[in-house]
């Protein structure tokens, strides 16, 4: 009992010396609105603009969602005919690597040019892209080190190709698929934000961020920051709520 | 009654950057419906390699593998397979790992026939009672039964095991060796068993194949015509001491330590 205490207790009071903290230094700093913002000006930052942070929430989100929705297709094709294929694995997983190491930022206004205008295409297409990378590996990887005894299992009875992949392969990688998720998710968010953070186009949550930047208005920039944070742990908890369905033996195996 | 299994004259090389391996060379071994047949050998001599003959898996380069009158040219619904590593599925429970070679045998089967015949066969390894765990949940010895049960669970013509108890401690090995004879005192299967163990073949072959160092041809072939189940003493008594004594000067002779015996 004494323990459960302390798990919910210590982080709480941990976080409560923190905020205190920071309200203090603002409040001795004696820093003003456009300078820094103390933690009792977020709520009011946020009750202002209220609406206006659920319809860009709204909008930051289901861009994200989509792109990652894309991402795992693409990147589960992609890993497939990585994992499956010795040939496919040494043409792409250049070419893969080449792309992922190009900082994503700069790949914005090259997006933003080749697509004028068409910006909840550019914002999925971001998250697409810096998303899918993670996927694309670690099935790959998940598939190419499935141990031969298990395909000779089915192979021996005559079994196809694809009902190995659909029996062992596939079920066999969810464990490490879910893994490179969690982080695709995190990824996804960072690309919806730069779209709307570098090419303003009047959508979403980095609009919100860059117009309070633009007053520096600190309590309405760390107000969003958090909002943005909210729906990064709420994907986050999606991807473990799915993991838990999908692959949950992997899950009670480890702890 | 006939052979089961005829391997005629195989020959099989690996082709390799530097040119052939030559793993087999004019290997036969036949096997009779119903009989258990041991194959012990130095290490890396190909015996992994006949495994996948027999399993259809893989095709020799000259001769040929015979399975119940048929020539093997693909792989087939009548085999049973099982490994060192016991390789069963996490994500299943153990009777639904059991399960799985019906699902690809006999897809129309019913659920409840599948389930009662997995059932049967886990309560003739003493597993009643552990249908509903995952692999994880058992012991190596436990997991290993539950992959006995699966390599037999679509009534294949012929069960090959490569090494299933290599990985196992002694005691628990002994105990599969004597869950094996009675397998085959209830449900009658023809068996292929890869082994580095000399006792093991000897308690639980018909046949004891020795094969020379690669390229693996056949060496020696000593009958054990002990009717099963066997008990565990058979071990100790002087018949099965001077067969051990035969069988380790030939495999002596297979590693090429001793010119002649």
């Amino acid at each position: 009992m004494s323990l459960n205490w302390q798990k919910i207790l210590v982080p709480i009071i941990a976080l409560v010396l923190l905020l205190l903290f920071w309200e203090w230094l603002v409040w001795y700093k004696g820093w003003r609105s456009f300078q820094m913002a103390a933690p009792s000006q977020l709520w009011p930052a946020y009750k202002r603009f209220e609406p206006l942070f659920w319809q860009y929430g709204w909008q930051t989100l289901w861009r994200t969602v989509l792109g990652l929705a894309i991402a795992v297709v693409v990147g589960t094709f992609l890993g497939m005919i990585m994992g499956l294929s010795r040939i496919m694995n040494d043409a792409l997983y250049p070419i893969l690597v080449g792309f992922n190491a190009i900082p994503k930022a700069t790949v914005v206004p090259v997006l933003a040019l080749m697509f004028i205008g068409q910006h909840d295409f550019n914002t999925v297409m971001m998250a697409v892209l810096i998303s899918f990378f993670p996927i694309a590996v670690s099935v790959a990887i998940g598939l190419s080190t499935l141990e031969p005894e298990y395909r000779d299992i089915l192979r021996s009875l005559g079994a196809s190709r694809f009902t190995v992949f659909w029996k062992i392969a596939l079920p066999k990688t969810l464990p490490e698929f879910f893994g490179a998720l969690k982080v695709s998710a995190t990824l996804a968010f960072i690309g919806t934000n730069l779209v709307e953070i570098i090419t303003p186009h009047g959508r979403g949550l980095g609009h919100l961020f860059q117009s309070a930047q633009t007053n520096s208005d600190f309590p309405l920039m760390f107000a969003v920051l958090i909002a943005l944070a909210a729906l990064g742990i709420a994907l986050y908890y999606v991807v473990v709520a799915l993991e838990m369905v999908f692959a949950g033996w992997a899950v009670r195996r480890a702890s | 009654m006939g052979n089961l299994i005829e391997i005629k004259g195989v020959t099989h090389a690996y082709k390799t950057r530097t040119g052939p391996f030559p793993v087999l060379r004019d290997l036969n071994i036949s096997i009779p419906e119903g009989s258990f047949c041991a194959v012990v050998g130095p290490s890396g001599c190909g015996k992994s390699t006949l495994t996948r003959l027999i399993a259809g898996l893989m095709f020799p380069d000259q001769g040929e593998v015979w399975l119940h009158g048929e020539l093997v040219r693909s792989p087939r619904k009548t085999v049973g397979m099982a490994f060192q590593n016991p390789v069963l599925l996490e994500w299943r429970t153990i009777l639904q790992n059991v399960m799985l070679p019906l699902e690809i045998v006999a897809p129309m089967m019913p659920r409840r026939q599948k389930e009662e015949r997995a059932r049967a066969l886990l309560a003739m390894v003493g597993l009643e009672g552990f249908e509903g765990k995952r692999p994880s949940e058992l012991s190596g010895g436990m997991r290993q039964r539950a992959s006995l049960c699966r390599a037999l669970v679509h009534k294949p013509d012929v069960i090959i095991l490569d090494e299933p108890f290599g990985a196992l401690d002694a005691f628990t090995r002994e105990d599969l060796w004597q869950t094996m004879h009675q397998l085959r005192q209830k449900e009658p299967f023809t068996a292929l068993l890869i082994t580095h163990d000399l006792r093991e073949s000897v308690y639980l072959g018909d046949q004891v194949v020795v094969l020379s160092g690669r390229p693996a041809t056949t060496q020696y072939v000593m009958e054990v015509p002990i009717p099963g189940p066997r008990p565990l003493e058979m071990l100790y008594d002087t018949e099965s001491v001077e067969r051990l004594s035969v069988l380790r000067q030939q495999i002596r002779i297979a590693q090429g330590r001793d010119a002649h015996a």
